[in-house]
C-alpha cells in the first residue's frame, strides 16, 4: 500500500551517535561531579571512613585510659582548653578526640554489616516475590507484614536485654529487623523489570531463571538497591546510637557515639560539649550517608540518563 | 510443498483470574482450539483486534506459555518435549516495542551475543566477529557494537532486536507487531529488512499485526482471529480480493486510505467489543455481524475448509442452515 514512498534513510535523519564511553566509567563520574550535594556527602563520608581507619595513628591518647586528675577538661575553643586534649576529656578523664575517632569505627561497622545482613535477606525475599509472583508473593507479603507489625526499637531492646549487648548482637538484631524496606522496594522494582520484553526475550533465547534474575534483572534494580542501602545504613547507625544511649547497645567502656551521648547526659547543664561533640559526629555521618543516597538516586535513575 | 516448520494443533489457553483467599476464581479462554501451520519460506499474517488472543498465541508458539490443551510442534517435534535451548535454536521472537525489548544496562554486543553465550558458541572474539557480521546484515554500523540502547533510535533498536533473533539462524521468527511502535518513516525499512533477511537466511515468519497494510505487503497467507478463534484463513491475495467472513470484510473496510475525500470508513461493527470473560453464545461474532441469522446466536459455526482456505461462518454452511430450519423434534 503506502510504505514504499514513505521510506527515507533513517541514518541520514539521525546524526551518528559518537562512540560514548560506557556510562559506568565516564558518564557516572561526570554526573557525580556535577551533583554538589552528592559530592559533599562523599567528602564527609570519606573523611569519617579515613578517621575510623587511621584512628590508631590520629588519636593523641588511648581512648580507654582514665585520668582522674584530668576530668572534664573543656575543648580547645573554650576557656582553659588545651591542645593536649583538643576536644577535652569526659567525666573519667578519657581523651574525647580519641574516643570520637575510635567511635567512628563502631558506627561504621554497625552500619555496614547491618546493611549487608538486611540487604541480603530483603533483596532475596523481594526479588523472589517480584519475579515469581503468585503464591511466593503471597508468602513474602505475609512475612513482610508480620515483620512490619514488630516495632523495631522495642524488639531490639527486648532481645538485647535478654541476650546482653555487644557489637555482634546489635548487628544481628538490626540486620534481622531492618530488611523490610529492601524487600518491599526490591519486590516492586523486580515486578517492573520482569514485565519488560527483554526478560521475555531472554527466556525465548533459552536463559535459565537464575541467569535471568542475576544477569538481566539485578543490574536494572541495582540503583534502587544502593539507594535503600544508604538510607538503611543511616537508620542502623541512628538505632545503634539510640540503643547504646539506653545502655542496651555496645557496652562501656567501648567508645560508641551513642554511649558517649548517654555518658555525657549527667553533665548536660554545665559541660554541654560532652553531648554536642558526639551528637555532631552522629549528625555529620548520617547526613553524609543520606546525601550520598539522595545523590546516587539522582545519578542512577534511568529516566535521568540521556 | 515445503517442509512444515511450525504447527499448532487445537491449541487452547485458559487463564484463571481473580483468585484469592476469599474470592472464587474465574477462568476464561484467551485462545480456543486454534490450529495453524507454517511451511518453510512462508509468512503467515495473523490479524485481529487487540484482546483477541494474538499475543497469547504467539507466546505459546514460542514455548513461553504452555497451552492448556493441544500442542505446538516446531520442526515436527512437540515444543513441550524439547529443552529450552533446543526450542530457542529453532524459533525466536521479535517484539513490538524496541524500547523495552533491549536491556538498558547491556551494550549492543552483549544483547546480540546473548544467544551465542547461552548456547556456548565460539570464543569471545569469534562471538564479537559474528555479532559484527550480523549487524552488517541488519544494516547497523559496526561502530554501534559498544553503544547502549539509550544511544540508539527506535529503528536502530529494532535492528538490534532483529539481529538478536536471527544470530542463531532460527527456522521460524515470530514477529509480534514488529513495526507498530516505530515512526512511519522507519516502518517500511524494517519490513523490507525482514523480507531481505527471509530470502537470505531462509526463515519463515509468523507476522502478528493489526495493520492490514503491513500484512498485505509481506504475508503469503493470512489468518484472521476473533475472540480466541481463527475465523478465516486464505492466501493473502485471495483474502484481500475476496474476504468471506463478515469480520474480515469489516476489517478490510476499516483501512484508512490516503484519499481524504473518502472520509473515515465506517466498519458497521459498533463500538462494543464483547467481553472475552463472557463470550456471546453461538458464533461469538453474531452481535456485531451485519448478516446474522437466527441460528447464529445458538449454534457455534464449524470450520469449513476447501483447498487452501478456511472459514468459520454459518453463511457458508448450508447443512447447518438446513438443520436450523427443520422443526425441533418434540
Amino acid at each position: 500500500m503506502t510504505f514504499k514512498e514513505l521510506s527515507s534513510p533513517e541514518d541520514a535523519a539521525t546524526p551518528p551517535a559518537p562512540a560514548k564511553p560506557r556510562w559506568r566509567d565516564g558518564q557516572f563520574l561526570r554526573r557525580a561531579f556535577k551533583h554538589s550535594a552528592f559530592m559533599v556527602g562523599v567528602v564527609i563520608f570519606v573523611l569519617i571512613v579515613l578517621m575510623a581507619l587511621a584512628a590508631p595513628l590520629l588519636a593523641p591518647h588511648d581512648p580507654y585510659v582514665q585520668s582522674m586528675t584530668n576530668r572534664l577538661v573543656p575543648p580547645i575553643w573554650m576557656e582553659n582548653g588545651t591542645w593536649e586534649h583538643p576536644l577535652g576529656t569526659d567525666g573519667l578523664g578519657r581523651d574525647y578526640l580519641s574516643r570520637i575517632l575510635y567511635g567512628a569505627r563502631i558506627s561504621l561497622i554497625i552500619g555496614i554489616f547491618t546493611v549487608i545482613t538486611s540487604g541480603l535477606i530483603g533483596t532475596t525475599l523481594g526479588v523472589l516475590a517480584g519475579y515469581f509472583g503468585g503464591r511466593v508473593d503471597l508468602v513474602v507479603n505475609f512475612v513482610v507484614m508480620t515483620r512490619l507489625t514488630l516495632p523495631v526499637i522495642m524488639v531490639a531492646l527486648a532481645i538485647v536485654s535478654i541476650v546482653g549487648g555487644s557489637l555482634i548482637v546489635v548487628i544481628l538484631v538490626l540486620g534481622l529487623l531492618l530488611w523490610d524496606r529492601f524487600a518491599v522496594v526490591m519486590r516492586s522494582a523486580t515486578m517492573q523489570v520482569r514485565s519488560q520484553e527483554y526478560v521475555l526475550a531472554a527466556r525465548a533465547v533459552g536463559c535459565s531463571t537464575p541467569y535471568i534474575i542475576i544477569r538481566e534483572i539485578l543490574p536494572n534494580i541495582f540503583g534502587s538497591l544502593v539507594v535503600i542501602g544508604t538510607f538503611e545504613m543511616a537508620n542502623a547507625i541512628l538505632l545503634e546510637a539510640a540503643l547504646s544511649f539506653l545502655g542496651l547497645g555496645v557496652q562501656p567502656p567501648t567508645p560508641s557515639w551513642g554511649l558517649m551521648v548517654a555518658e555525657g547526659r549527667q553533665y548536660l547543664l554545665f559541660e554541654p560539649w560532652l553531648i554536642m561533640v558526639p551528637g555532631a559526629a552522629i549528625f555529620a555521618l548520617v547526613l553524609a550517608i543520606n546525601l550520598l543516597g539522595d545523590g546516587l538516586r539522582d545519578i542512577l535513575t534511568p529516566e535521568n540518563r540521556s | 510443498m515445503n517442509e512444515m516448520v511450525l504447527e499448532a494443533r487445537d491449541v487452547t489457553r485458559r487463564f484463571t483470574i481473580g483468585a484469592s483467599l476469599f474470592k472464587r476464581a474465574t477462568t476464561f479462554s484467551a485462545v480456543k482450539g486454534v490450529s495453524l501451520s507454517l511451511r518453510q519460506g512462508e509468512v503467515l499474517g495473523l490479524v485481529g483486534e487487540s484482546g483477541c488472543g494474538k499475543s497469547t498465541l504467539a507466546n505459546m508458539l514460542l514455548g513461553l506459555l504452555d497451552p492448556s490443551e493441544g500442542e505446538v510442534l516446531v520442526g515436527g517435534k512437540a515444543i513441550s518435549r524439547s529443552s529450552p535451548l533446543e526450542r530457542a535454536r529453532r524459533i525466536q521472537p521479535i517484539f513490538q516495542n524496541p524500547y523495552s525489548s533491549l536491556n538498558p544496562r547491556k551494550s549492543v554486543e552483549d544483547i546480540v551475543s546473548l544467544p551465542l553465550r547461552i548456547h556456548n558458541v565460539g570464543s569471545a572474539s569469534e562471538r564479537r566477529a559474528k555479532v559484527a557480521e550480523m549487524l552488517d546484515m541488519v544494516g547497523l554500523s559496526r561502530r554501534y557494537l559498544d553503544s547502549y540502547p539509550n544511544q540508539l533510535s527506535g529503528g536502530q533498536r529494532q535492528r538490534v532486536a532483529i539481529a538478536r533473533a536471527l544470530i542463531m539462524r532460527p527456522e521460524v521468527v515470530i514477529c509480534d507487531e514488529p513495526t507498530s511502535a516505530l515512526d512511519v518513516s522507519v516502518q517500511s525499512q524494517i519490513l523490507n529488512l525482514l523480507l531481505d533477511i527471509k530470502d537470505e537466511l531462509n526463515v519463515s515468519y509468523v507476522l502478528i499485526s493489526h495493520n492490514l497494510a503491513v500484512v498485505q505487503h509481506i504475508a503469503t497467507r493470512v489468518a484472521v482471529m476473533y475472540l480466541g478463534r481463527i475465523v478465516e484463513e486464505q492466501p493473502t491475495e485471495q483474502l484481500f480480493a475476496n474476504p468471506r467472513h463478515p469480520y474480515t470484510e469489516a476489517l478490510l473496510s476499516s483501512v484508512l486510505t490516503p484519499e481524504p475525500e473518502l472520509g473515515i470508513p465506517d466498519t458497521h461493527l459498533g463500538a462494543a467489543f464483547p467481553n472475552p470473560m463472557d463470550p456471546p453464545p453461538g458464533c461469538s461474532f453474531h452481535p456485531r455481524c451485519p448478516h446474522a441469522m437466527p441460528h447464529c446466536s445458538t449454534l457455534h459455526p464449524r470450520p469449513l475448509s476447501d483447498g487452501d482456505r478456511m472459514v468459520e461462518c454459518h453463511l457458508y454452511d448450508e447443512a447447518a442452515a438446513q438443520a436450523a430450519r427443520e422443526p425441533q423434534p418434540a
